[in-house]
């Protein structure tokens, strides 16, 4: 297999790199003062740059290379991951949940649950939050050098080293503030490292319509050929990407997740919180013509045999990851090149970075403060936050050289996504809305969820069940239809069982739910805010403008 | 935390510039790195071997990153954060 070249002047460009984000916290640790300033970026960020935060948190590099791949496998179906499987989430997280999220003042998803429900739940949620976070950063680290050492011959200790340290030293300086700015700089090195890929590619093969002109006609529509599993790419229905990704895979990660909520708690005020997710919204619907238009123009270069492009193949098969490189390297002259390997590096360490932001202050807040030192001060706080992140990122080492030596967990790691957000969606959306829920009722809804997912993950996994008995359907399921339904069927069962549990259990005084459910709470949001100015117009203005691309691509 | 501490803090937090500063200087230093190697490439004649290489991306596009970058960082050269 070939290796990228790079030239002395994409070194320089990825040094640089380097250097300036171990520059900014150094900076940025002059204005880390307080705790608050530490696991909340003090709470001073606007809108816009809570919103960036908030999207490039989840637009790490793994998923541009996974999704310009799958992109190439299962055709414009991916776009459904960023469209129906994300702005209906992050609209109704602006709109419904953050007033109780924000205006709680808590520090963490899992302090919601302390303050609405009782200190189990929370302890729960936080330790389920902490070895998620922790495994997914150390899968990912070990993923990035996998990719480091794949396209570019990079050494993988040293690629996986560098890269930790460097994300383990801006973090411990100055928090999620420098968490913030890079994921910041990142998605700017993104856009301006990748986007040319698919204007380069539009030009090559003449325009739009000739790319879905030239693949065939299931990889070029959204929901015309969902209604059999057989004949879309993805073999999946309409029923599983709408209940599955579009409802509890999409809501459970953008509405419960820390690692994307926690920038929406960084806003200097409410409507910022609020307008957070809703600016966001209007970029993750711009981020398939990256990926999507990539991965058709890289299936449509490969199918042309005077093209010369090819993906990577490795042991025979084909390397699906491999497209978004093998693209960048067909167009990049040097320089560019530098440009379109730094934007990806950004991608790893920026969601390094922000995994590892995100579990210091569940560490701390959640598990530590509450269960092992219930009387520590804000400096031991903030002194303990920036150890969890040095312990963090050696676990995500270990975790990285697990992987390595035993690359099958990669199998389980699919699912840890579907264990712990699902069913938390569940539970959120019964103690946001439903005031007779109970503390009880919770905690045992979340183990049940939690533990059905895994137990349906292993039952097919290991073929004690058929697939297509989750998935309700006789024909052919990919493993991606297996996980949306899982998800539904996680979330159905925490739902379930958190509200029958609630019949029978004590419920806590309504005076100690007042600004926690809704019902209970005055509505004080946006009442002097003229309409074009409330969060809501904008949330109808991304609804509108998702409705009109899925009925463009039917 | 005593009064001047707490005083001398807020002073620090009005110096600190916003991030679009910073962007602004990332996108300028590698806009103004790739445009310059483009056009030593495209006047010394050096030939690249890649797709679409005769309409000479690493110009326009590296000219593209530096006009963002100088917005970006001539809008926010007296900013601060409060």
């Amino acid at each position: 297999m070939q290796a990228i070249g790079l030239h002395a002047v994409d070194w320089f460009i990825i040094l640089f790199y380097f250097a300036f984000i171990i520059g900014m916290g150094f900076y940025l640790k002059r204005y880390t003062k307080s705790e608050e300033d530490f696991f909340l970026a003090g709470r001073r960020n606007s809108a816009w740059v809570a919103a960036l935060a908030f999207l490039s948190a989840n637009m790490g590099a793994l998923e541009l290379l996974g999704m310009t791949g799958n992109t190439y496998k299962y055709g414009m179906y991916i776009a459904h991951f960023y469209w129906i499987g994300a702005i209906p989430a992050m609209l109704f997280l602006g709109i419904y949940m953050m007033p109780f999220y924000y205006s709680s003042r808590i520090k963490s998803v899992p302090g919601y649950l302390k303050l609405r429900f009782d200190e189990k739940t929370r302890v729960l949620n936080g330790i389920s939050f902490a070895i998620m976070t922790l495994l997914v950063s150390g899968i990912n680290l070990y993923a990035m050098a996998l990719v480091l050492h794949t396209f570019l011959g990079w050494n993988w200790d040293v690629s996986m080293w560098a890269s930790a340290i460097t994300v383990a030293a801006y973090v411990t300086l100055s928090g999620l503030m420098s968490a913030i700015f890079t994921e910041i700089i990142q998605f700017f090195l993104i856009w301006f490292g990748l986007f040319l890929v698919s204007v380069l590619g539009i030009v090559e093969i003449g325009s739009v319509g000739e790319i879905m002109h030239r693949v065939p006609e299931a990889f070029s529509k959204l929901w015309s050929t969902s209604g059999s599993s057989a004949a879309n790419g993805m073999m999946v229905t309409w029923g599983g990407i709408v209940l599955g990704l579009g409802f509890v895979l999409s809501f459970g990660y953008w509405t419960t997740d820390f690692l994307v909520v926690q920038r929406a708690f960084s806003a200097k005020n409410l409507r910022s919180a609020r307008m957070t997710p809703i600016i966001a919204s209007f970029f993750k619907v711009a981020v398939p013509f990256i990926v999507v238009v990539a991965g058709l123009i890289a299936l449509v270069l490969a199918k042309d045999s005077n093209s010369g492009f090819a993906l990577m193949r490795d042991g025979g098969k084909l390397n699906y990851d491999s497209a978004l490189p093998m693209l960048i390297a067909r167009y990049f002259p040097r320089g560019l090149i530098g440009l379109g390997i730094t934007a990806l590096l950004a991608g790893f360490m920026a969601g390094q970075a922000g995994n590892i932001s995100a579990f210091n202050t569940v560490w701390t807040y959640d598990i530590y403060q509450s269960v092992i030192n219930k009387k520590a001060s804000p400096k031991h706080l903030l002194w303990m936050g920036r150890m969890a992140t040095i312990v963090g990122i050696v676990f995500s080492v270990a975790t990285a050289y697990w992987a390595k030596s035993m690359p099958t967990i990669m199998d389980y790691m699919q699912a840890i996504f579907s264990w712990v957000n699902a069913p938390l969606f569940a539970t959120m959306l019964l103690g946001m809305f439903v005031k007779w829920i109970t503390p009880n009722g919770a905690f045992w809804g979340l183990i049940s969820g939690m533990g059905s997912s895994f137990a349906l993950y292993l039952a097919v996994k290991f073929e004690w069940i058929q697939a297509g008995l989750l998935t309700l359907s006789k024909g052919p399921a990919s493993d991606m239809a297996v996980n949306f339904w899982r998800a539904w069927w996680a979330w159905l069962i925490c739902f379930t069982v958190t509200i029958v549990v609630s019949l029978f259990t004590k419920k806590r005084p309504e005076a100690e739910l007042v600004g926690l459910v809704k019902g209970l709470t005055p509505k004080t949001v946006g009442e002097h805010i003229p309409w074009f100015k409330q969060p809501a117009f904008f949330a109808v203005l991304a609804l509108i403008v998702l409705v009109l691309l899925n009925v463009y691509f039917w | 935390m005593p009064e001047e501490g707490k005083n001398a803090m807020a002073d620090n937090v009005k110096k600190m510039k916003p991030i679009w500063f910073f962007v602004g200087l990332v996108l300028l230093v590698m806009g103004a790195v790739i445009t310059a190697t483009g056009l030593y490439d495209l006047l010394a004649g050096v030939e690249s071997k890649t797709v679409l290489a005769r309409l000479h991306p690493s110009v326009w596009w590296g000219g593209l990153m530096v006009v963002a970058g100088l917005i970006f960082v001539l809008a926010n050269r007296n900013s601060t954060v409060d």
